[in-house]
């Protein structure tokens, strides 16, 4: 038995004196296949696991108290830091959420630049869940596949918007920036890349592969109503036969005018949900095909008109004293939204990603809370771990594509 | 005499408020008869002491005593299986209570019912894990961050922070950049506690910039010869980027030069 003190402090690493022929592993929070810094204390009858006791908080950097302390202008960089993998869902939940308290829209064209930036931004974090849980899997030419395809979308993002991660390509009332000349004709060639290497690369790499089914296919079983219970949202609830998506059901900005389809697999295991991802990435390229007639034919006002809490445009902040004077209280103060809450869901890539907002008419939020769908997620591996072997843990950890950055916020 | 500032609530304040200004409201509307949140509404009469629609969803506030019945008869007879999020909100400098919410969707409506109850400071909340499991880690959170208990949870311990942390980051008493406990957690944890005084404020934490620091921070701009006294000020050094990158390190062909010129 280990003796612990003050510098060697006592971890849960292996611990073999047990009376009932039990083992306690401690997975992670350093383990390459646990998507970051997640930390499972395992019970291992064997090698099936008895208890999983997932053990959070490695990457927390309290966003809910920044939120408090920053102008709701000032926040909206910080929400690239939760889901890193597609970050501008993050800042359109949050810009949303802020819109619907507010009570403005935003003009068509920007809707028409978000809904693109959030369906490419699906299919970034799509092709990363399918190069990593290969990874974790065993199959390693999928991640580099993977990964080289995710590069060209985030060089559309980078040629959007400057940055390739954190994006921040979104603001409260509209977008920033019209859409560069030959972005269209370069998003045109990335879906065409993007349906041929799903079909021919992806797909016929793994669909069939004997090893691929053999660690996938009835790992990780999670029934419909297991799936409510535990608040799974995203392609983990539409992977148990649950007909849900956000974006169909509850539209927002274009989603009500496109036609597209929700897929939806009755397997409720981990070869079901990945071949959900890969049907999805079919039908955010199809999203994309539709709104470059409809970004083409928009007027080119690219924030809302609210002078109340928002910056007038640039021209007219450089010509009109008024505009001026605004935009001066408004970077100083910042705005001051009504008095009320708001909790507005979005679909994001991994599920419901919503923002409660509390807001007490000041420039600074009383409350935010960010409701991140890998959170729940990882409370559920307490409940599906347990009876799987030590062997599909990774896969499970794999298929349920949590993000630490808004796991822990 | 110092300025008084107030203790109960040490986020950060607006600069400037104009003492005459109100500020508006996000309208309440009523709930709308024969509209599936009417039929909510009825179910949940015997519970309800207000009920409104704001945004788009139905919220109704209870007594924080029935929250389980409550949420029961919510998940049973309106068809509410999910419970999206589960938190609380900071009243105590204005009320000394805590606003708890319940987040719920109805999957078969796309409908989103807002469940709020208010509980005093020291006050404990029924769990509702047994109806539905996601508030386990939602609970779990909300202990961790507001340090309010929920009676019959069935691991009721921080979530996100250390076990042995002190304090509960979101209180709005709790200051941004952590109180004392926080600055010497991991010194009085390695160390323990009599070390404080041998490590000093200076080298508890080794991403901390010190302005006068010439040894770990980087100048850009700047630049002094290491470990100069820079305590008098110092002067600019700027950098001519164009020249570092068109240096011409092979003088004898130029070739490459030319060709990114």
């Amino acid at each position: 038995m280990q003796q612990p003190n003050k510098l060697t402090p006592f971890f849960e690493n292996l611990n073999f004196e047990r009376d009932d022929n039990t083992m306690v592993i401690n997975f992670g929070p350093q383990h390459p296949s646990a998507h970051g810094q997640l930390r499972l204390i395992l019970e291992l009858d064997g090698e099936q696991v008895v208890k999983a006791h997932p053990d959070i908080g490695y990457l927390h950097r309290g966003v809910e108290k920044m939120a408090e302390n920053m102008t709701y202008n000032e926040f909206l960089p910080t929400t690239d830091r939760l889901d890193y993998m597609a970050a501008t869902s993050n800042n359109y939940a949050y810009a949303l959420a802020v819109e619907k308290l507010l009570g403005i829209e935003a003009p068509r064209r920007a809707q028409a630049i978000r809904t693109m930036l959030l369906e490419l931004n699906r299919i970034i974090s799509h092709l990363f869940f399918i190069a990593t849980h290969a990874l974790d899997v065993g199959a390693m030419s999928v991640f580099l596949y993977a990964f080289r395809e995710r590069e060209y979308g985030m060089d559309l993002m980078e040629e959007y918007c400057g940055a390739r991660l954190t994006h921040s390509a979104v603001r409260i009332g509209g977008v920033p920036l019209d859409l560069p000349k030959g972005w269209i004709e370069n998003l045109i060639s990335f879906c065409d890349k993007v349906d041929y290497e799903v079909k021919n690369t992806y797909e016929a790499l793994l669909t069939e592969n004997r090893i691929w089914k053999m660690r996938l296919e009835d790992v990780g079983v999670i029934s419909a109503e297991d799936a409510l219970n535990w608040g799974c949202t995203g392609p983990m609830l539409r992977g148990s036969g649950v007909k849900y998506d956000i974006r169909k059901e509850e539209p927002y900005e274009l989603y009500e005018e496109l036609d597209f389809d929700i897929p939806i697999s009755d397997r409720c295991d981990s070869y079901g949900r990945y071949r959900l991802y890969m049907e999805e990435m079919y039908q955010s390229t199809r999203i994309l095909r539709q709104l470059i007639p409809i970004y083409k034919e928009s007027e080119p006002q690219l924030m809302a008109h609210a002078p109340q809490y928002l910056s007038a445009p640039k021209e007219e902040i450089m010509t009109q004293n008024y505009a001026l004077m605004q935009h001066f209280v408004l970077v100083t103060q910042g705005m001051r939204p009504p008095k009320g809450e708001v909790y507005v869901p979005t679909e994001s890539p991994k599920g419901e990603l919503g923002f409660y907002i509390k807001s007490e008419g000041e420039p600074y939020a009383y409350r935010l809370k960010c409701r991140a769908p890998s959170f729940f997620h990882t409370g559920l591996l307490q409940e599906l771990l347990v009876g799987t072997y030590i062997a599909d843990v990774v896969t499970i950890i794999g298929t349920t594509n949590i993000v630490f950055g808004e796991v822990d916020r | 005499m110092r300025k008084y500032t107030p203790k109960d609530n040490v986020q950060k304040k607006a600069y400037y408020t104009d003492r005459y200004w109100v500020a508006p409201r996000v309208p309440r509307e009523a709930v709308e008869e024969g509209s599936h949140f009417a039929a909510v509404a009825d179910a949940m009469k015997a519970f309800a002491k207000e009920s409104y629609i704001e945004v788009g969803q139905l919220v109704i506030h209870i007594d924080p005593t029935e929250n389980f019945e409550a949420i029961k008869t919510l998940k049973e007879q309106c068809g509410y299986t999910q419970c999206s999020e589960q938190s609380a909100v900071d009243y105590l400098a204005q009320d000394g209570e805590f606003e708890l919410f319940y987040q719920f969707l109805n999957i078969n409506e796309a409908k989103r019912v807002r469940i709020v109850c208010r509980i005093k400071e020291g006050e404990a909340i029924e769990s509702i894990v047994p109806l539905f499991n996601s508030a386990s880690f939602a609970e779990r959170e909300m202990y961790d961050m507001f340090g309010i208990k929920v009676n019959n949870h069935p691991m009721l311990k921080r979530l996100i922070m250390p076990d042995d942390w002190e304090g509960h980051p979101l209180l709005k008493t709790y200051p941004l950049q952590g109180d004392e406990f926080a600055s010497w957690y991991e010194v009085d944890k390695i160390f323990g506690k009599e070390y404080r005084d041998v490590i000093g404020p200076e080298n508890r934490d080794p991403s901390r910039i010190e302005r006068y620091d010439t040894k770990r921070f980087s100048r850009v701009g700047y630049e002094v010869p290491f470990d100069a006294d820079i305590s008098e000020g110092e002067k600019p050094n700027p950098i001519e980027y164009s020249e570092t990158v068109l240096v011409d390190y092979n003088k004898d062909s130029g070739k490459q030069l030319e060709e990114r010129r």
